[in-house]
Parts: C-alpha cells; sequence; structure tokens
C-alpha cells in the first residue's frame, strides 16, 4: 500500500526537531528509523500530516561512556548498536536483546529510540529498560526533562512523551558485579516475543543476593517482576530455588490472547521463561 | 566441410548453475510490475470490509472528482460486460456453480471481495481516491466453518441455491471394479482405527504480488500478468469476455513464484481488462501484500475423517474417507477438483484391497480456494501416513515395519492400485534403506529409549513419510473423464536458426522452476549443441502459441517429452541435407554428437553439423528436391499416463515439554523423481518443498472470526517460517528411470511438500506418545504441543 500523503522536514538540531513538531500540533510523527512507523503508514492504520525525520540530528546518534553509566543516543542503530565495544562491556543484556530485533533488515534501518518510543508491548527493548533501571532524557518545547524507564511506558503504544517532545537519549546504569540474559520465545525467528524475560542479576557467595526483572509482553508495558526478584533476593543460588521463585512471574501481569498464544498460556511461559533466564544470567546449573 | 569432434552427451545430469538466476535475482528483468506503458494509467480497487453482505448502494461519483482520477465505476456499472469467472472443473453432473462476478454487483460473500475501482493518472492517487466511494452494506449472516455451514438452517453463501454443500463426489473400489468392497474388508477386521484429521487453510504466499497490465491499445488487446497459466488464461479471457481469441495476446513475462497460487483466471485480471477497455489506455494494477493475502486464492482447508481397516500382523485391508472440502465463496479455476487429486492417492504406495472415498464440497464466506503445491495430494498423503503410524502403534510395530509390510515390491510395477491408477515404477525398499542409513534410524531410537527412560524435559521423537504423486498432469483422456475442462498435452517447438543456434518455445510457462536451464541441457544433447547455444521461449502466447503452462509437476514430465520429440524432428528434417551435402544416401547417415558422418566412418572424418545444414537451409541455394527451406519443428505430447516419482522422507524432531517448542534436528529427504536432468534444481525443489511441508506442520494457517475477518492478514500474523526457522536438509536420490519417458524423468516441483508435513506431525507424536498424545492439530504451535502435553485442549 502507499501511505497519504504528508509533509516532511529534517531539522538538523534538537530544537529545531522540537520547533518543528510543536509547530505541527498532534498530527506530526517523529520518524527514526521508520521500521514501526513506515508500516503503519503504508496500511493506512495511522495517516499524520508531517513526518519530522530526526535522522540528520548527529546529537542523537552514539554511544558514549559517562562514568558510571552508557548514554546511548536515540537514533543509534541496533546494527551500529551491536558493534559498539562499550554496549558490550558494559550492557551486554542491551546487545543480546537488540541482536534478537527484528532481522537483519530491520537492525540496520531501526534505531533504539524508535523501539522504545513506539513502546510495542512486544518488542524486545522496553523490558530490558525496565529491567536496567534506565533513565530517559527528553527534549521538548519547555527543555529538557528525565523519565525513569519504569515510568516511561503509560500504556498499549504510549510513553510519557509529550506530542511535541523528542526521546534524546537513554541511560544505562553499569552494573558491575551484575550478570545478564534475555530469553525470548517466538513463533518464528523474526518476530516480535510472545513473551520475553529480561534479567539481571548479582550473585553472592552462594546465594543470589538481588535481582531485577522485567517481562515482555505480558501486559500493555513492560513488567517489573517484582514478586520474583522478592523471592529470588537472598535465595540460594540453586535450581529448585529459582524455579519456585519464578512460578510468582505472573503476578500483576495482563496478557494478552491474540493469535499466536492464549493469556493463559503466556502465564505459563512466563515461569518457564523467567526460570530460564534466571538460571541463565546467574550461571547457575 | 567441417571436421569437428564428437560432442558428449553430458548435459543431462550435469549441476548447471541456472541460466535465469542473474536476471531474476537482481531484479532487472521483466516483472510485470516493472512494465511501463506510453499513457498507461493505475487501477485501485476497494475490496469489501464485510464476509457477507447486501450491496444497496454505491455512489462513486465523489472518487470521480479527486485530483488525477481518469475513471470509477462499481459492479453494478458493468454488470451487463464483465461475464463471470470461470470454473474449469464441473466434477459431478449436479455441481452447484454460482455466479462469480469480478466486481460484485448486488452482494459480497467474503471479506476483501472487490466492489468498486478507481483508474487514476497514478498509483497514490488512485488509492486516495478509494475513501471517496460511498457503499452501503446491509449486514447478511456470515459462515465460516464447514460443519456449520452444513448444518439445518445455516446462512447460506448463496441463498438462491438453497444449500452450501456444492457437490458430492464418491469413488468406491467395490464399484469401480478396481478392489473389494470396504463393507466387507471392515465387517472383518480385526482392528479397525478412526481419526479426524483437519487441514488448515493455507496461503500460497509466493514471493511476487499478483500484477496485471492491460494494453487496449493495438489491433491484439494485451494483457500482461504475473500467472503460471498464460495460455489458459488467453483462451478463457476471449470465452468469458467475448474478446475473439485471435485478438487476445496474454504475456506471462518473468513470474516471481506460485505454488499454485497463480494457477487462477483472476478478479484483478478481468477487472483491469475491463476497465483498460473502459478508458481506451494502458492500465496496470499491483496488488500489496495485504490483498495478496486476503484475496489471492487460499489453499487446503479440509476435515477428514478417516477409516482404517488392518489386521493384527499390521496388514492393510482397507480405508474409508469422508471429506469436507472448504471451497470458500465461489468456484475457482479447479477448485472443486483439488480434492480429486488427492482421491487417487490416499492408498499411497500400500496395495491394500479396498477403499471408498466420498468428498462434500462446501461453500463458506470465505477467499475461495485452489491449488497450493501439491493440490489434494500432500492432504492425501498426510491422513494416510499419519494413519500408518497409528496403526503401527496399534499393532505394536516400528512404523518402517508396518509400512514395508504394505507397500507395493519393486518387482511388482507396473501396479494397478485400488484407486484406480497403474503405477508405472518405483522402489520404495530401496529410498527407505537409504533413508534410515543417512539418518542413523537405529541410533536416534536408541536416544531416543534413553530420554524416555530418563524422564528428559526434551523429548526426541521420530517421523516416517513414505510417499508417491501422481504428476506430470495430465493423459487428455483422464481428465476428460473427471469432467475437467481442457486436456493435459504439452507442446515444444525447436528452430535452428541460420548461425546454428537455437531456438526453443515451450508451452510450459516457468515462475521459478529454471525450464530455461533444463531445457537447454535437454536441447543441447539432443542436438550436439553447446549449452549456451540455446534461447527458451516461454510466456508470450505471441511466440508460444499452444501450451498448457505449469503447474502439478508437468512441465518436464509432459513438456519435455514434447521437447525431445520436437528435437527427433528436427534432425530428422535436417537428415536430406546433410545427406545431399555428403552426397551420400540419407540410410546411410548418422548423428551423433551434433553431426551427420556416414556410418562406420572415422569419428575424426568430415561430417555435416546441425548448423551447416542450417546454413544450407537458410541460403537454400541447393536443396534437394522436396526438401522445405527450414529446419523448425514442432511436437505435441498428450501422456499416456501419469508419473509416479516416491520417497521417504524421516524427520526428528525434539519437543520441549516445559514450552511446547519443538526444534528439527534432523531432516532426511530421500526422492525417487526418476533421471534428473539437473540436480542442482532437484535439490532446490526439494528444499523449498520440504521448507513449506514444515511450514503447514509448524508454522501457518490463515484464521478467520466468526464474522468473517481474516485475523492473518499479513505476514507478521500468518508467520511463514524463514530460513532461520529452518533445519539443514540432507537431501539424497535413489533413481527409477520413468519407463514411458524418453528421458526416464519423473516430476519434482511437489514432492517435498507432500512428504515432509506427515514426516514433521508424525515425529511430534512421537515424541510426545509416552504422554499419551496420539495428534495435535496443525499448525502444532508450542501451545497446543503444550496443551497435548498438558492432556488438556487437543485442538
Amino acid at each position: 500500500m502507499i501511505p497519504a500523503a504528508f509533509d516532511y522536514t529534517r531539522p538538523s538540531t534538537v530544537d529545531d526537531a522540537v520547533r518543528a513538531l510543536a509547530g505541527a500540533g498532534e498530527d506530526a510523527k517523529v520518524l527514526a528509523g521508520g521500521q514501526s512507523l513506515i508500516p503503519v503508514l503504508r496500511m493506512r492504520l495511522a495517516a499524520p500530516t508531517v513526518l519530522v525525520d530526526i535522522g540528520a540530528v548527529a546529537e542523537l546518534r552514539g554511544v558514549r561512556d559517562d562514568g558510571d553509566a552508557l548514554v546511548v543516543g536515540a537514533t543509534t542503530r541496533h546494527a551500529d548498536l551491536l558493534r559498539d565495544p562499550l554496549v558490550a562491556a558494559h550492557a551486554p543484556l542491551l546487545a543480546q536483546a537488540t541482536a534478537q530485533v527484528g532481522d537483519r533488515q530491520v537492525r540496520h534501518l531501526g534505531t533504539i529510540g524508535g523501539s522504545l518510543s513506539h513502546a510495542d508491548p512486544a518488542g524486545d527493548l522496553p523490558g530490558v529498560t525496565v529491567a536496567l533501571e534506565a533513565t530517559f532524557e527528553v527534549a521538548g518545547p519547555g527543555g529538557r526533562r528525565t523519565v525513569p524507564a519504569a515510568e516511561f511506558f503509560v500504556d498499549f503504544l504510549t510513553t510519557a512523551l509529550a506530542p511535541d517532545e523528542v526521546l534524546v537519549s537513554v541511560r544505562v546504569p553499569k552494573r558491575p558485579g551484575w550478570t545478564t540474559h534475555y530469553e525470548k520465545f517466538v513463533r518464528v525467528a523474526q518476530a516480535w516475543a510472545i513473551v520475553g524475560v529480561a534479567a539481571a542479576v548479582r550473585r553472592e557467595n552462594g546465594t543470589i543476593a538481588e535481582a531485577r526483572l522485567a517481562l515482555t509482553n505480558m501486559g500493555t508495558t513492560p513488567l517489573r517482576a517484582a514478586g520474583v526478584e522478592e523471592a529470588l533476593t537472598g535465595a540460594p543460588a540453586t535450581v529448585d530455588a529459582v524455579a519456585s521463585a519464578a512460578g510468582r512471574a505472573g503476578e500483576g501481569a495482563d496478557p494478552p490472547t491474540d493469535v499466536f498464544a492464549s493469556a493463559g498460556y503466556r502465564r505459563h511461559l512466563a515461569t518457564v521463561l523467567t526460570k530460564r533466564a534466571v538460571l541463565a544470567a546467574g550461571g547457575i546449573v | 566441410m567441417t571436421i569437428m569432434e564428437e560432442r558428449a552427451a553430458t548435459e543431462v545430469g550435469a549441476a548447471r548453475r541456472r541460466k535465469e538466476d542473474a536476471r531474476l535475482i537482481t531484479g532487472r528483468t521483466m516483472w510485470t510490475e516493472n512494465i511501463t506503458l506510453p499513457g498507461m494509467l493505475h487501477l485501485a480497487i476497494l475490496r469489501s470490509p464485510m464476509a457477507h453482505a447486501r450491496i444497496t448502494r454505491v455512489d462513486t461519483s465523489a472518487a470521480l472528482r479527486e485530483p488525477g482520477v481518469v475513471a470509477a465505476f462499481s459492479g453494478a456499472d458493468v454488470a451487463g460486460v464483465q461475464g463471470s469467472l470461470p470454473c474449469a472443473w464441473p466434477v459431478t453432473e449436479d455441481m452447484l456453480l454460482p455466479d462469480h462476478p469480478p466486481l460484485a454487483v448486488d452482494e459480497v460473500r467474503h471479506a476483501g471481495e472487490a466492489v468498486a475501482v478507481v483508474v487514476a493518472r497514478d498509483r497514490a492517487a488512485a488509492v486516495d481516491a478509494l475513501a471517496a466511494i460511498e457503499v452501503d452494506y446491509e449486514p447478511l449472516p456470515v459462515v465460516t466453518e464447514m460443519p456449520a455451514a452444513l448444518a439445518e438452517g445455516a446462512p447460506l453463501v448463496h441463498a438462491d441455491k438453497g444449500t452450501n454443500k456444492a457437490y458430492t463426489w464418491i469413488f468406491d473400489s467395490g464399484e469401480a471394479g478396481t478392489g473389494q468392497s470396504t463393507e466387507a474388508t471392515f465387517a472383518d477386521a480385526e482392528v479397525v482405527i478412526k481419526r479426524r484429521y483437519v487441514q488448515q487453510r493455507l496461503i500460497p504466499a509466493f514471493m511476487e504480488p499478483r500484477s496485471v497490465v492491460a494494453d487496449p491499445t493495438g489491433d491484439q488487446h494485451t494483457i500482461w500478468s504475473a500467472t503460471q497459466i498464460p495460455h489458459i488464461l488467453r483462451f478463457l479471457l476471449a470465452v468469458v469476455t467475448g474478446t475473439p481469441e485471435h485478438k487476445v495476446r496474454v504475456v506471462a513475462p518473468d513470474v516471481g513464484g506460485g505454488f499454485g497460487g497463480k494457477l487462477q483466471v483472476t478478479a484483478e485480471e478481468l477487472i483491469t481488462f475491463l476497465a483498460a477497455r473502459r478508458v481506451g489506455k494502458p492500465v496496470k494494477y499491483t496488488e500489496s501484500r495485504s490483498d495478496s493475502i486476503l484475496t489471492a486464492h487460499h489453499g487446503r482447508d479440509q476435515i477428514q475423517d478417516l477409516e482404517l481397516a488392518a489386521r493384527r500382523d499390521g496388514t492393510v485391508l482397507g480405508l474409508r474417507v469422508r471429506l469436507l472440502a472448504n471451497m470458500g465463496a465461489y468456484m475457482g479455476l479447479v477448485t472443486p477438483g483439488v480434492p480429486l487429486l488427492g482421491a487417487f492417492m490416499y492408498n499411497a504406495i500400500y496395495k491394500f484391497p479396498s477403499y471408498r472415498f466420498e468428498c462434500v464440497g462446501v461453500f463458506t464466506n470465505t477467499t475461495i480456494t485452489d491449488a497450493y503445491r501439491g493440490a489434494g495430494r500432500p492432504e492425501a498423503t498426510y491422513a494416510i501416513e499419519r494413519m500408518m503410524d497409528e496403526l503401527a502403534v496399534e499393532v505394536g510395530l516400528d512404523p518402517i515395519e508396518v509400512r514395508r509390510r504394505n507397500w507395493i515390491a519393486h518387482d511388482e510395477f507396473p501396479f494397478d492400485t485400488v484407486a484406480g491408477l497403474t503405477y508405472d515404477s518405483g522402489n520404495y525398499e530401496a529410498a527407505t534403506d537409504k533413508a534410515t542409513s543417512l539418518f542413523g534410524y537405529d541410533e536416534l531410537r536408541r536416544e531416543q529409549a534413553a530420554r524416555r527412560e530418563s524422564n528428559d524435559p526434551v523429548q526426541l521423537g521420530i517421523g516416517v513419510s513414505t510417499y508417491t504423486e501422481m504428476c506430470g498432469l495430465a493423459p487428455s483422456r483422464v481428465l476428460g473423464a473427471l469432467r475437467y475442462g481442457a486436456g493435459g498435452w504439452e507442446s515444444a517447438t525447436v528452430r535452428v536458426l541460420p548461425t546454428g543456434k537455437v531456438e526453443v518455445v515451450t508451452g510450459t510457462s516457468p515462475h521459478g522452476q529454471g525450464h530455461e536451464t533444463a531445457w537447454s541441457q535437454i536441447v543441447a544433447d539432443q542436438l550436439g549443441v553447446a549449452f549456451e547455444d540455446v534461447e527458451v521461449l516461454h510466456g508470450d502466447t505471441r511466440t508460444s502459441h499452444k501450451g498448457l503452462d505449469t503447474y502439478g509437476s508437468r512441465s518436464l514430465a509432459v513438456g519435455g517429452f514434447a521437447l525431445v520429440n520436437a528435437c527427433t524432428r528436427v534432425v530428422d528434417k535436417a537428415r536430406p541435407v546433410a545427406a545431399h551435402l555428403l552426397e551420400c544416401d540419407v540410410s546411410d547417415l548418422e548423428f551423433k554428437g551434433g553431426a551427420f558422418r556416414v556410418r562406420g566412418a572415422p569419428a575424426d572424418s568430415a561430417g555435416r553439423t546441425l548448423a551447416d545444414c542450417s546454413l544450407a537451409v537458410f541460403a537454400a541455394h541447393d536443396l534437394p528436391e522436396g526438401v522445405e527451406p527450414t529446419l523448425d519443428a514442432e511436437a505435441t505430447y498428450d501422456p499416456a499416463n501419469f508419473s509416479f516419482p516416491h520417497g521417504t522422507h524421516l524427520c526428528a524432531t525434539e519437543v520441549d515439554t516445559e514450552t511446547g517448542r519443538v526444534t528439527i534436528r534432523s531432516y532426511v529427504a530421500v526422492d525417487d523423481v526418476g533421471r534428473v536432468v539437473n540436480p542442482l534444481i532437484v535439490e532446490g525443489q526439494v528444499h523449498g518443498g520440504v521448507a513449506q511441508g514444515i511450514a503447514q506442520a509448524l508454522f501457518e494457517e490463515a484464521v478467520y472470526d466468526a464474522d468473517g475477518n481474516l485475523l492473518t492478514g499479513t505476514f507478521v500474523d500468518y508467520t511463514p517460517p524463514s530460513a532461520a526457522d529452518l533445519p539443514d536438509i540432507v537431501s539424497d536420490r535413489t533413481e527409477t528411470p520413468a519407463p514411458d519417458h524418453p528421458l526416464g524423468t519423473k516430476g519434482v516441483g511437489e514432492a517435498g511438500t507432500i512428504a515432509s508435513t506427515p514426516a514433521v506431525v508424525n515425529a511430534i507424536v512421537d515424541a510426545l506418545r509416552p504422554y499419551g498424545v496420539d495428534d495435535i492439530r496443525m499448525p502444532c504451535t508450542p501451545e497446543r504441543v503444550w496443551r497435548a502435553v498438558q492432556g488438556g485442549d487437543r485442538s
């Protein structure tokens, strides 16, 4: 299909991008890698009057070291992030999940900021940012503000971004001493997650000192598995203890039923995948 | 005078890289969508959002005022001239054959049916203007499932027909005299197994969406279409639209896949033709992927009720099949006949004495079904191969052993089957032995036992599928007896050009099969010319004026036969010319390695090549009395019988009982497709076919909701697998030459699809036998598998 006609602007600074959005009102959309927006336009599920292409804004691209955290620019493409040594060293969970986003073509065009701003509950990256307790820098007409990942994802395809705001970067804390794993369950290789689990654990001696877990596609936003985290904290690093804690993975979840899976099956999967994610993250056998 | 080396006939059998691939893969070729004609306009189609509704009003006037719009019209505007889409296979005398207008006039019967069109100066303008068309629908009750459609008081898809039952077609071996009556064999049987299997609806998902360009400006009206059947399309366009046949030219330029999905005369072809003639200018329509998924015909969608009778020792005595076949809302080109292609295959490679097949065709408010790779034969093969596994469990035999006790032995060919066919040749023992050895059957069985013993959460299953298929469609007399509207012959023309290069015209219509390569190899051997010196022309009724196109694994089996005959005729035509040039008698000549020589002369002696003859014929200065100045020959061949390739496929699956995920660990395909012209092409066909068969087993299903909306309307929802989801396929062959074919070839286009689906499902069920599982509905999604493990809902 062919999208409905729209105006197109390609600013070179964040301020210009914000101005363009503010000037166009509710009918403007930000275009980054286009991997979610273009299909929506082509199927005429949306018909914005203006597209603000932020691909030329230099400030938005790239990864930098900021002491105790990495700052990943919003238009950093998945493929570039996967080649980045800082990400490999300090945010392996982000790299592991990014490697499973879409297919090779998608990863060469799609961006981290685009994935996060689209806020698809089946997308891989929102849950990872929640598990890692990342924070998002957002620019708007009133200046810049910071939003914690847990507050950024508001509802199905809905974020804390106002229509005239642009996501600038994602600040991912380095977590020395932590180990991580992303467990994704799909129907076919390049598909969205039926359920996904992002896990980070810190082991101390024979126990799990701390754990951070977020579930993908178990509700309209990424779900922090607080019950599992609580059960794991201080638990022995054994298969049985992890399996028992993982039984609480469905707490607070409201998973969808769709052509891929029923809600009940997703609840079951969440427990199995959580167990596997924690075992893999913690190197527990 | 030419001194030449003898050229050995070595092309057939060589793994030649395909000569057409460079242009196909780079797209630097004539895909229909690449065609742009002077003054060409673009067509967009407004489709029904409702599965069943009366159309009470269509107003296209506002669309006419949109920028760039040249014309807009609805079904009512063309009701008198648009005709009805053709069905070429009325399988019974009393089959219901409802009108099938290309543009719906007063009622829509499935979601996506074309309702109105816009013709505009560019495609975007045409698509934009669709929004300005107003349509009022009055909803009617919807029925999408076959059992519901046959129930008392069901909503009627065609109210004037009074029923959704389109036809009942029966074959009974007792009545036909091809075997015993099932009544007798079932009454005495020690074992009777009953099962219901569901062949889910599939979407052919060819790579190139359908596209049509119609040009009404020349003396001949020309239609370019991404079709498998340019010749059949030309004939039917003439019949349906009343256009004189000689005024219609159809071109299938390079076509990107079909799998039966482009074996159709489509509404879009008729509508584009109609629109072009209304506006008097060339018009193009190319469908979107979403439109393709929604409206191009679907495949499969059958419910199979099966009963198998056997003795305790595993000897099968009889099979009864009661089949419901979903036609969709109308009859497509061969919709009603697809289940019949399966009817002759349920007995498969086995020699049991009684068989009864009963099929009911059912109308529903869904997109039409029609041929999809294998067409009837995958469904039949699935049913019997699943049942053979059930029998093996019931009588406590290894699944290969139970097959061995029932299959036709290699020394029993030709074999008259209980379904009334004569299998020409085969060696099921050899193929099975080779497959089990490549697979490591015994070691895998040992590993399976160990995993069962240790209660491993990941269980191992082994699936067996032995198959044969009828391909090489088809003997015309058989098609006539089955009430099909055309024959099954094929044609070929061979022209030796003055410089000795060769032009071949084939009536087959490749859409990815590699005919240009394979035909060149055959001609190179037959005429002793270089592979590179052969050009194969196809798909344009102006150059290829006669043929029946490509489907049903027929091109090489039937078209290849015609090609060899045409080559022989060319050589025979050259013979008197060569004799004249060599100043000898025709009876003293022999033709070998591309040259005529006097019989008994040494190989390095003076000879005359075909090129010498063609140049002499071209000059025509000195031809013997009565010799025509041409080295062209045509041959048309009507096969005496079908072709029966066969094989054994083995699949090992790992089933994660915690999640239900199925992983194919190894897959071995040993196919016997007769003598092989090009092993690379054969392997490609097997790999692609196996991938599509695995897709049915594990991944794909077209799902409608109760209102008749297609829920799997994109590839995101329909989940066709990619290479990343598929196993390494070990493919090998045995070669039992087809006895009646000059090259000994059979067919290979559908073999992989036919064999692989039951191999995979048998493997999954085999893995889960300890859990009491004896069936899982396809596609075996992780959720369905997990629920089967739980002993819960197995639907």
